[in-house]
């Protein structure tokens, strides 16, 4: 068999399988129907219910804390609802199998805050561990795919580098290509903006989009930062409260009438959400001293 | 540090591992006296046997033969039975042998001392040895003593 | 007094959680075990850490605690006019208890410390979330390879100790207090038994090893994932081995030396 034809078969396999099953399900990729969690004395999610479709990048966006990491685990199997059902590409994730749960993870992608590098290996093996453990291609074969993947996130040339020498932005592209080795169905963006300088904020964002439109990978982004996740989105959901606040494409959602999603989406220090914690009168405490 | 190194560094350590694991059991242990077996058994019978104890050390003039291998209470004969296994090479002993229960030093373990007799036959497998000295007791002795003393 | 009572009953329910929180870990650690044999390069890694990386404490301290042996059980033997008997007094107290304990407890402090903070900064770092995203179990990739290095130097590491020691004292006792060089041999050949002895001090070592290296791996698996977290689950791992060696070598010493014959 020439290197060709492996390539062939290998990307033909992965990607065309993709498509073959889109055309028989018309189905969202990820539909939550009333979703319920605790986590110890709090009610993280009230019933959410919301649907991600197939080869759009999905934006999952509000205040810090209400729980969008967990949201994330909570698709990918490592933690269970108290109540209501996930379902990953018409399979109900809770009620698999470990076997074949595993083999749902090995078709999603994720992307963690962090990296979530293994930091006693080099980026290049870093890339390639999905490769090792999953598959048994040949080691030049190996070579060429992480490569590529590499030098789709622009990093081909830092493939010696441990990642303890990576900054940030450059351990985060590494596990992005990483997290595209296997030609996932769907990739789970964890704050991927979150602590970047401008010049790498915006290469992440152009690489989410690319990712999206020519490997048509469907894309979840949780974020809270606005401007970018807007500027890549075809379609938002605000959560608050544990459930869904509002929802719709970009236009719609600035034009909300909602005076919280406002402040929300256009960074108002006043608003629903009020500046000053509660507390009493500011004249009143100033001059009678705490022992009013 | 790379891998082949680290692979040698891990041969080594196993190694010496092992390496202590024989000392211990070559220069430490009494694995060097233990018999490999195939020798063959004497049986002998005592008033009482005192402290010996199964594997106690069974020699002649001072040089371990063999060892105590069983010892329980015979009711028909109504005296401790002693079985002892002794080396193959040791075959000359004769029918007339006598064991004693001895003390080595004065707070050790008790032994078996075989004295060889005069017959010209030898003992063989299953053998019983007829003149026996039982072990000394203490308290036998103060008594002994003590009556001595009295019966002046 | 009922608040006492409230906070034991508390205690020792957590205690009970621990415990069999615990188990279930170790049952999926062992049932791990079967996918090491196709990747014995993380074994052989692991040993490196494990128990290259602490010959250098074993060793030094193996060799001090035989030559304390040699000096103390000199002095004491020579009251009774025995002193060529040291040999004797060394190499079992070694081989029987020293050797296993001791050595478990260097261990614990050593590598069991390490273990536990390894796979807890894997667990803070997120590496653990992300091996299980990437549909990699990391109790068998991360936790069984270590476990199994454990398991399989610490009777090693054991009998390092033992033998170095035996050697200490010889140092001390015939090279600098004058005890006869055959004597110290021979009668510690003659008391010293294969299989009351030795054998006994290697599956001591053998428990030890499983209790102490489980005990590492599973505090680092279940530390909270922040730095706090994992420093408080390193303590434990130290403090928790060593109790359960101590209270595992009384069991163990009673139940194999506890009757003579």
């Amino acid at each position: 068999m020439t290197r060709a034809s492996v390539y062939h078969a290998y990307f033909h396999s992965t990607v065309n399988a993709d498509i073959d099953t889109d055309a028989a399900h018309d189905r969202p990729l990820i539909e939550i129907r009333d979703l319920y969690f605790t986590r110890g004395q709090q009610q993280i999610f009230n019933g959410l219910s919301l649907n991600i479709e197939r080869r759009k990048i999905t934006a999952l966006m509000g205040p810090s804390g209400t729980g969008k990491t967990t949201l994330l685990k909570l698709i990918g199997g490592q933690l269970r609802p108290a109540k209501g059902t996930i379902y990953v590409d018409g399979q109900n994730v809770h009620r698999l199998r470990r076997h074949a749960l595993y083999d749902l993870r090995k078709r999603m992608g994720m992307l963690f805050q962090s990296g979530a590098l293994l930091t006693d290996i080099n980026v290049f093996e870093n890339v390639a561990y999905p490769l090792r453990e999953h598959t048994r291609l040949p080691e030049e074969l190996m070579r060429d795919v992480v490569l590529m993947k590499l030098e789709a996130v622009g990093l081909r040339g830092a493939r010696g580098l441990m990642p303890s020498e990576l900054s940030g932005g450059m351990a985060r592209r590494v596990a992005l290509a990483r997290a595209i080795v296997l030609d996932p169905m769907m990739i789970m963006y964890d704050e991927p903006f979150t602590g970047l300088d401008p010049i790498t904020k915006g290469t992440i964002v152009s690489l989410i989009k690319q990712l999206n439109q020519t490997l048509g990978v469907t894309s979840l982004v949780v974020s809270h930062d606005v401007e970018e996740t807007m500027s890549i989105a075809d379609y938002a959901y605000v959560i608050a409260e544990g459930c869904v606040v509002e929802s719709g494409t970009p236009p719609a959602l600035s034009k909300s009438s909602s005076a919280w999603v406002q402040q929300f989406m256009r960074g108002h220090a006043d608003g629903p959400v009020p500046f000053h914690y509660a507390a009493s009168d500011y004249v009143h405490d100033l001059l009678a001293g705490d022992s009013a | 540090m790379n891998t082949r190194t680290q692979e040698i560094l891990v041969g080594l350590f196993v190694a010496a591992g092992f390496a202590a694991l024989f000392t211990l059991a070559m220069r430490v242990s009494n694995l060097s006296q233990l018999d490999t077996g195939g020798g063959y058994q004497v049986n002998a019978f005592f008033q009482n046997i005192g402290g010996l104890k199964v594997g106690a050390p069974v020699t002649i003039s001072g040089v371990t033969i063999g060892r105590v291998s069983r010892i329980w209470y015979n009711p028909k004969q109504y005296k401790a039975e002693v079985t002892m296994d002794i080396a193959p090479s040791q075959d000359y002993l004769p029918k007339d042998t006598s064991a004693s229960i001895y003390t080595a030093g004065l707070l050790g373990e008790q032994y078996l001392a075989l004295e060889p007799g005069g017959s010209l036959q030898n003992l063989k497998d299953g053998d019983v040895i007829h003149f026996t000295q039982s072990a000394l007791l203490l308290e036998e002795i103060v008594g002994d003593l003590l009556a001595r003393m009295t019966t002046k | 007094m009922i608040d006492t009572i409230r906070s034991l009953g508390r205690w020792s329910l957590n205690l009970f959680e621990r415990l069999g929180c615990g188990s279930i870990f170790l049952l999926r650690v062992l049932v791990g075990l079967g996918s090491l044999v196709t990747r014995p390069r993380l074994v052989v890694r692991e040993l490196y850490s494990v128990g290259v990386l602490s010959l250098l404490i074993i060793l030094v301290s193996g060799l001090f605690v035989g030559m304390v042996l040699g000096l103390q059980g000199f002095v004491t033997l020579s009251k009774f006019g025995a002193e060529n008997s040291l040999g004797v007094v060394v190499a079992l107290s070694l081989v029987r208890e020293l050797g296993p304990v001791v050595a478990a407890l260097l261990f614990a402090g050593r590598a069991g410390s390490a273990l536990t903070a390894e796979i807890g900064l894997m667990k803070a770092t997120e590496q653990l979330s992300g091996m299980e995203m990437m549909a990699v179990d990391p109790v068998k990739r991360v936790v069984a390879p270590r476990f199994l290095a454990g398991f399989i130097a610490m009777p090693l590491l054991a009998a390092i100790f033992s033998a170095v020691g035996v050697f200490g004292g010889m140092f001390v006792g015939v090279g600098l207090l004058g005890v006869d060089s055959g004597s110290y041999w021979s009668q510690m050949q003659a008391v010293v038994d294969l299989h009351a002895d030795i054998y006994n001090g290697i599956i001591k070592s053998l428990v030890f090893g499983f209790v102490a290296t489980w005990i590492a791996v599973y505090e680092g698996y279940d530390a909270t994932p922040t730095s706090e977290g994992v420093s408080r689950a390193t303590t434990r791992t130290v403090v928790n081995t060593a109790l359960a060696v101590l209270g595992l070598d009384f069991m163990l010493t009673a139940l194999m030396f506890g009757n003579p014959s």
